[in-house]
Formats: C-alpha cells, sequence, structure tokens
C-alpha cells in the first residue's frame, strides 16, 4: 500500500514536470495551428502511458538502483577501500583507483543502455535510415562512448589534470572524425552526446565524481567533481563516428571481395 | 476482435521481455561490483526486486506511450508549422519548447543547487542562502535561455539546409575560447550544464520536430538534417554558462 502512495507522489511530480511541455504543446496546437490534433485519442492515451511509465521507472531507480549504485560509488572510492591497511597516506598512484575505473566503465555502459531517451533517438534513427543503422548497434556504440568517457574522466580526477585539456583534445578528434566519416551519420553522431546523460546515468556518475574528489587529497569539488557528464557527452560522439566509419570499411570489403569474384569469372 | 486480446497481450509481454533485456548489463554490473568486488552481501533483496520489476515496467510504458503520444505529435506539429509556412510562429514555438522544458527540468535544478552549494562554500559568492538562490536560479535561466536559443539555431539550419558541421564545430572554437576566458570555477558546471539539460520527454518530442520538419520540407533529408537539435542544445548552455561565469565574478 505505501509503494502505491509513493507511486501516486511520483506520478504527481513526473505530472508537474510534464505540464509545461504540454501547455506549451496545447497552447501553440490551439491558438496558432488552430487544428484538432490528429488521432487526439491515440495521443492522448500515449501521454498518459510516457507518464505512468516514466513515474513507474523513477520510483524503481529510487528503490532499487540509485541507493545501491551511489553507495558502491561512495565505497569504491572511499579510502579504507582503496588503501586498505595503509595508514599514512604518503602519495596515491592511479592504479590503486583500478576498481574505480572499471566501475566507471561497466555503470556507464549498463545505464547508457536503460536510458529511455537514448532508446528513443535510436528507434526514430532506424525508422528514418530504413533500417541501415540499427537501433541495437547504436546504442551499444553510444554506451561504449559513455563507458570510455566516464573511465578516462574519473582517471582524470585521480591524476588530476586540468579537465580542458581532455575535452579540447576530444574535440580535435571529433573535427577530425566529421571529415572522414560518412556525411549521413554526422548529426546522429553529434546527438548521441546530448542524449546519453539523462534520467538513469546523471545521479550515478554525479555520485562517482563528488565521491572521487572529495576523498583524493588535493582535489575539490568544485572544480573536480563536476565534468564527468561532459566526458559521458563526448565520447559517444567519437563512438558512433567511429561505428559509422568500421561500418563502412566492412562494406567495402565485401564489395571489393564481390567485384574481385566477378572478375575472376570474366577471365575465366 | 476475437484475436486481437492474445495478440495485445503477446506485444506487450514482447515489449517486457525488451526492458528485461535493456535492464540486464545493470543488473550484472551491480551483482558483480557487490559480491566480487566488494564482496558484501546484497542489502533489502526484497526492496530490489520490486524497485527492478518497476523499472522494467515503466520502460515498457515509455516507449508504448513514445510511439503511439510524443513522436506523432511531435512530427504532425512540425508538419502543421511547415504547411502555414510561418517561419516566426515555428521560431517562437522552438524556443518556448527549448526555454520551457528546461527551466523546470528536475536535474538541472538539483545541479544549480549543488553548485551553488558548493560555489558558497568556496569563497565565489556569500555564504547566504538568498544569494545561493539568486546564484542557482541565474544558472537556470542561463541554461533554459541557451537551450531555447539552441532549438531556434537548430530549426533555422533544418529550414536553410545548412550544414550541421560547420555550426557545431564553431560552437566548439567558441566553447575552447571562452574556456580560456572564463574563470575557473564556472568550466566544470558549464561542461557538465550541456548534458544535464535534455530530458526524457524533450528528446523523443525534439527528435521527432526536427525529423518531421525535414520530411515535410522539399530537398531536405531527414538523416542528415532531422537529427542535430540536440546536438545544439548541448552545445550552447557551455558557452551561455560560461560566460554568466564570467559576468558574475
Amino acid at each position: 500500500m505505501d509503494l502505491f502512495f509513493e507511486f501516486l507522489t511520483t506520478l504527481k511530480n513526473t505530472v508537474v514536470d510534464v505540464l509545461p511541455i504540454l501547455s506549451i504543446i496545447l497552447g501553440f496546437q490551439l491558438l496558432v495551428i488552430r487544428k484538432p490534433i490528429p488521432h487526439l485519442k491515440q495521443v492522448g492515451f500515449g501521454f498518459v502511458y510516457v507518464l505512468i511509465g516514466l513515474a513507474l521507472f523513477l520510483l524503481g531507480l529510487e528503490k532499487a538502483l540509485f541507493p545501491l549504485g551511489k553507495m558502491m560509488a561512495e565505497q569504491l572510492t572511499a579510502p579504507e577501500f582503496i588503501h586498505a591497511g595503509e595508514q599514512v597516506l604518503t602519495s596515491i598512484h592511479w592504479l590503486d583507483y583500478k576498481w574505480v575505473y572499471v566501475f566507471a566503465a561497466a555503470i556507464g555502459f549498463s545505464t547508457t543502455i536503460a536510458e529511455p531517451s537514448l532508446i528513443a533517438v535510436a528507434i526514430k534513427a532506424e525508422e528514418v535510415s530504413g533500417g541501415a543503422i540499427n537501433a541495437n548497434s547504436l546504442r551499444i556504440a553510444v554506451a561504449i562512448g559513455v563507458a570510455v568517457g566516464i573511465a578516462l574522466g574519473s582517471y582524470r580526477i585521480v591524476v588530476g589534470h586540468p579537465m580542458h585539456y581532455y575535452i579540447i583534445g576530444g574535440y580535435v578528434i571529433v573535427v577530425i572524425q566529421t571529415f572522414y566519416c560518412p556525411k549521413l551519420i554526422v548529426p546522429l553522431a553529434y546527438d548521441s552526446g546530448g542524449v546519453t546523460t539523462s534520467t538513469v546515468t546523471v545521479p550515478l556518475v554525479a555520485a562517482l565524481g563528488l565521491g572521487l574528489a572529495s576523498t583524493i587529497p588535493g582535489r575539490s569539488p568544485l572544480i573536480d567533481g563536476f565534468g564527468l557528464i561532459a566526458f559521458a557527452s563526448l565520447f559517444p560522439i567519437i563512438a558512433v563516428m567511429a561505428y559509422a566509419q568500421i561500418t563502412k570499411a566492412k562494406a567495402r570489403k565485401v564489395e571489393e571481395k564481390v567485384e574481385e569474384k566477378a572478375k575472376e569469372k570474366v577471365e575465366k | 476482435m476475437l484475436f486481437s486480446m492474445p495478440h495485445q497481450l503477446i506485444l506487450f509481454l514482447k515489449a517486457l521481455l525488451g526492458s528485461c533485456k535493456d535492464l540486464l548489463p545493470i543488473i550484472l554490473v551491480i551483482a558483480f561490483f557487490q559480491f566480487a568486488v566488494l564482496q558484501q552481501p546484497m542489502p533489502n533483496v526484497g526492496d530490489i526486486l520490486v524497485g527492478l520489476s518497476l523499472v522494467v515496467l515503466g520502460l515498457t510504458f515509455f516507449i508504448y506511450g513514445l510511439e503511439m503520444g510524443l513522436f506523432p505529435i511531435g512530427e504532425s506539429m512540425a508538419q502543421a508549422f511547415a504547411k502555414k509556412g510561418s517561419i516566426s510562429w515555428l521560431l517562437t514555438f522552438a524556443f518556448c519548447l527549448g526555454f520551457g522544458t528546461t527551466v523546470a527540468e528536475p536535474s538541472l535544478i538539483a545541479v544549480a543547487k549543488e553548485a551553488a552549494i558548493v560555489a558558497a562554500s568556496g569563497g565565489i559568492i556569500t555564504d547566504t542562502l538568498e544569494s545561493q538562490l539568486s546564484y542557482a536560479n541565474g544558472l537556470r535561466f542561463t541554461v533554459a535561455f541557451a537551450v531555447g536559443f539552441a532549438i531556434v539555431m537548430g530549426v533555422l539550419r533544418i529550414l536553410r539546409g545548412w550544414p550541421i558541421q560547420y555550426l557545431i564545430l564553431g560552437g566548439y572554437v567558441v566553447v575552447v575560447l571562452m574556456t580560456m576566458l572564463a574563470p575557473s570555477w564556472i568550466i566544470g558546471i558549464a561542461y557538465d550544464s550541456g548534458g544535464v539539460t535534455t530530458s526524457t520527454i524533450t528528446v523523443p518530442l525534439v527528435t521527432a520536430l526536427g525529423v518531421g520538419l525535414a520530411s515535410a520540407i522539399k530537398g531536405r533529408n531527414p538523416m542528415i538534417d532531422g537529427f542535430g537539435l540536440i546536438a545544439f542544445a548541448s552545445l550552447t548552455p557551455m558557452i551561455f554558462v560560461m560566460i554568466y561565469g564570467m559576468v558574475i565574478s
């Protein structure tokens, strides 16, 4: 019964969050477009499903994943775990934090796979590309990007390098890739940077970043605690373009083989 | 009608199974770290199981509603605006959609609050509740304005058919230049603010709007011109928040 009331509270909060969007849509539909919404009943039910779905999703995350994930981030970054037995901390070595990097990558990958907004964009991309872009492959490519990004971002917090070197370095890679990868993928790749970090990923990643920055001597949460999300939005762009480049290279190889065989046939 | 119920049920079960698959990686990761690395028993197994089933159900409902409601409304509005032919109304709608969905975004509110607390303890702003609130609100409105501006830019790009790469890469150059000029305490927050703006409901709506516009306008390719709105929405907040930091200090 408690659970049901918690659900109602979450549902109410979700509805409140959605109200601005809903009023903008309705306002423009009624006052500017001045036409009834096509398939009104279906769209209305769709909205209700989205609201119920989001409320259930958030409640479940709060109940199961966030407490556990945040606790893990704290435990893995805690000095007792990293420097078990050592009483006096003379210096920190980046390898002491190896489990943090593994956790960062694993949690980045797995939360991205479950990210609803990425699912939405992937479905749309598969539909628009007529199946040339596979929704699941796209999601895996993005998830790999997030995994690499968050692991690298954690490493940066541990060693204390300035963040903008990494971000600017990442931009340089994006610029180079943009000129070499298939043109069709470029906008989608840029988009995938923004969609990765929402409901599931942000709270866990923020906990990891703040945990690291507040336990490592010499790091300030103000300067070092933020920034992990930026890594998580940059590296998926690189990963998606790389995915397109690899697919293209593979397709070319298959084409070459087919051509070779055709030539052989002609020669015979 | 006779077949519709079991058919619907099978579709629903299939969707549920898909959501389970989406969630499986998280379960494996958490279990591995809990048992193998931290070597602790799983706390509140009952709660976790209930929570996980809620997440699976929620994801399934969300995806159902996405294809029934969010995608169609985004696309039909895009088509209606394209038919109406009024660019100024379309741009107004674009700005409202960006600004309105961001200013109330819970994760942005949370991040702004957090940033205000950290800034107060770092002595950037005076340590009173009032100045924290005004700092957090300033941050929120800056980001919301940036996202509104971004959707307007993105829609203009679709209308005109400008290639996205020059705009985005140009934006990167601005980000890099601003990084050198802005105070160092704002940079992390600025970079992060690009990521937190795009919520679960905004993304499908904005994507459908872009794809719908690109399909409704002659000579635009939905794949090349339709995507990219979200890219703008994650780029401009970085620039605007760094400006905000410069103004404040």
